[in-house]
């Protein structure tokens, strides 16, 4: 990426400044230049309101509500919204909204640990393969495709049907399952950066190969790593809230939103509000993690705009 | 054309020897005694070394391996533990059972999703645009399984205009044949069957279809933003002729690469949804076979389950990989 310089951005100069001055012109990085096509986007926008707002839900779950998530009896079963009880209660007579409410940490943190994890290793191997070629390559992206093989939400079931069902397993086999999409992508952007002049003169200039690597291939694939590492976050989401709802993922008394959804849809009908808020808050931490990744894809990579 | 299906197939050659090492694992890499695992805490020493027996888990891991795939390359997926019958004979009428419901699904992805998107593109910018790509950006961000149950509770149980479960009227079953109820109620001359069944697969059809039909739209729209732009449809569109010509004749037929891309991938985002959709539906496809497999720890129908839906998966992505150098003839490999 070359830095843009920019003309219109420096102050018009007033009377007083007739000759302008050639060290006064600013220059931008390209990420400032990405913060502000960034700011411009309304939905993108949004989707830090709506991201924010659940996180901080999350960190201050205690402070918004009195009851604990797996109290029973907190109030009368199965009753309606109401002052007391804002969600109203499940079969149990828990506390819905403080379900929910612990319930958005659960999935900030499946989709915070499953994004690192994928992340940490898919760029690990993509780096490997697209940097060192020949066999090594070979064999990774023959994994990697192996792996793409299967929807992956059923290569998630295997993982889980070998580990056994947990929210740990869950995170785990997501994290799994979203390895060789990181891996891909850095491979090519490897492989693509490795052929760039400015590599050819690193290495005329005698740089080791690690030194390359973390100084010009990694931060110029910066960019699509963090595209896709916004829109994986909604992805592990739903991949962990379906885990749930197959009672592979979290197990009970956990507040797992898709484990709610499972838990109460046969009282659909006499507590739709049940199904309704957890459904509602999946939908919106993932539109939101959808909007800052559509956004960011737009301000960092004009060429993958869609 | 041939020598290039014949070197696609033969790439699949590795994914298909990884897939079955991968579906090996599923029982064979369970940390721990396996054979304990699927029986539960309670189970005999007899009981386990039955199983174990039975599973051939006795047996070194490759010999185990090899007699996996021997089997397999045989047709033969093992034998289900809840119902100690043949896994390949039960699975059938479970596959047919998906097959229609992905078919219809797919259907109206692609429909509502290539068409939405191309007024979109056509109109860009406009309320129609801007409402579809709302709903589609929603489309994509919606868990599946809630909108399944939306769905059942506003159509089914609230406006009762269309049935919650099943595939057809338990009372008056469908004589199978092929197991696809519209084809076998067609054929047995059953109108009334014909409209029971579609009445069944359109809840159903429609929460699977949706994030396809999302995701489609949107590549539709973006794809034919930019044929729209070029040049030679500013000469067609000189030249007089009609709209609709110039969208669908030349544009579209030019948009079409990267559409049948995301309509392939997307068949994998079905064969995995079905598993969510068929569960919530009580559709007596692959994946409630697979659900219920699950909770009653039939690890071979689990492992056999997962394997045939990766196979139709890997066999529809060559379909589509093939079908590219049919659509635009200047593809070469």
């Amino acid at each position: 990426m070359e830095t843009v310089s920019s003309t219109n951005k420096q102050p018009i100069p007033g009377p007083e400044n007739k000759k302008p001055k050639l060290e006064k012109v600013e220059s931008i990085s390209p990420w400032t230049e990405a913060y502000w096509q960034l700011r411009k986007n309304k939905l993108a926008i949004l989707g830090i309101i709506i991201i924010t707002f659940f996180i901080l839900v999350a960190l201050i779950a205690p402070l918004l509500t009195t009851y604990a998530y797996d109290k029973i009896n907190a109030g009368p079963r199965l009753t309606a919204p109401s002052a007391e009880f804002w969600f109203g209660t499940d079969d149990l007579g828990r506390d819905t909204f403080t379900r929910i409410v612990y319930g958005a940490r659960i999935s900030l943190i499946v989709g915070f640990f499953a994004v690192t994890g994928a992340l940490f290793f898919g760029t690990l191997l993509g780096i490997i393969a697209g940097f060192f070629g020949r066999w090594v390559d070979m064999l990774i992206s023959r994994i990697f495709d192996i792996m793409l093989a299967f929807p992956s939400i059923l290569l998630a079931i295997a993982i889980v049907a070998i580990l056994g069902p947990s929210l740990q397993n869950a995170l785990i086999a997501i994290a799994i399952v979203n390895i060789p999409i990181f891996g891909r992508l850095v491979r090519s952007k490897v492989i693509s950066i490795r052929q760039e002049e400015y590599i050819m003169a690193a290495k005329a200039q005698g740089m080791k190969n690690g030194r390359i690597l973390f100084h010009h291939v990694l931060p110029n694939s910066v960019a699509p790593i963090i595209v896709q590492a916004t829109l994986s976050f909604g992805t592990a989401i739903l991949e962990a809230a379906a885990l749930g709802f197959l009672g592979l993922g979290a197990q009970a008394p956990q507040p797992e939103w898709g484990k709610m959804l499972s838990d109460s849809r046969q009282y659909i009908q006499s507590a739709p509000w049940l199904v309704l808020f957890p459904g509602i808050s999946i939908m919106l931490v993932v539109l939101g993690f959808n909007m800052i990744g559509d956004g960011l894809r737009d301000a960092l990579d004009p060429k993958m705009k869609s | 054309m041939l020598a290039y299906t014949v070197r696609r197939i033969l790439m699949l050659i590795p994914v298909l020897i990884g897939m079955s090492i991968v579906t090996f694992a599923i029982i064979h890499f369970i940390p721990g005694n396996p054979a304990r695992i699927i029986l539960g805490d309670q189970a005999t020493a007899t009981a386990i070394a039955n199983l174990e027996e039975q599973l051939g888990l006795n047996r070194p891991a490759y010999v185990q391996y090899f007699s996996y795939v021997f089997d397999l390359l045989k047709g033969d997926l093992g034998t289900s533990l809840r119902t100690n019958r043949p896994i390949a004979t039960e699975i059938w009428p479970h596959l047919a059972a998906t097959v229609e419901l992905t078919v219809f699904a797919m259907v109206f992805a692609v429909v509502v999703g290539v068409n939405a998107g191309i007024i979109s593109a056509w109109k860009q910018n406009s309320w129609f645009d801007y409402t579809c790509m709302v709903i589609a950006l929603i489309g994509v961000s919606m868990p599946i399984f809630w909108l399944g149950l939306m769905q059942q509770w506003i159509f089914a149980q609230e406006l009762g205009w269309l049935p919650a479960f099943g595939r057809g009227n338990p009372r008056d079953p469908v004589e199978a044949i092929t197991h696809l109820y519209i084809i076998d109620s067609m054929i047995n001359g059953r109108p009334d069957q014909l409209w029971t069944s579609f009445k069944h697969l359109v809840l159903p059809g429609i929460a699977l279809g949706t994030i396809p039909m999302a995701i489609i739209a949107r590549m539709t729209r973006s794809s034919m933003l930019e044929v729209l732009r070029s040049d030679y449809i500013r000469t067609i569109e000189a030249k007089g002729s009609r709209p609709l010509s110039v969208i669908y004749r030349h544009g579209f037929k030019n948009a079409v690469i990267p559409v049948l891309t995301v309509v392939g991938l997307q068949t994998g985002t079905l064969l995995g949804g079905a598993i969510l959709t068929e569960t919530i539906f009580s559709w007596p496809g692959i994946g409630r076979y697979l659900f219920e497999a699950i909770g009653s720890r039939d690890y071979p129908v689990i492992q056999s389950g997962i394997l045939v839906i990766a196979f139709i998966f890997v066999l529809i992505n060559l379909v589509v990989d093939l079908l590219y150098s049919y659509i635009d003839p200047r593809i070469k490999y």
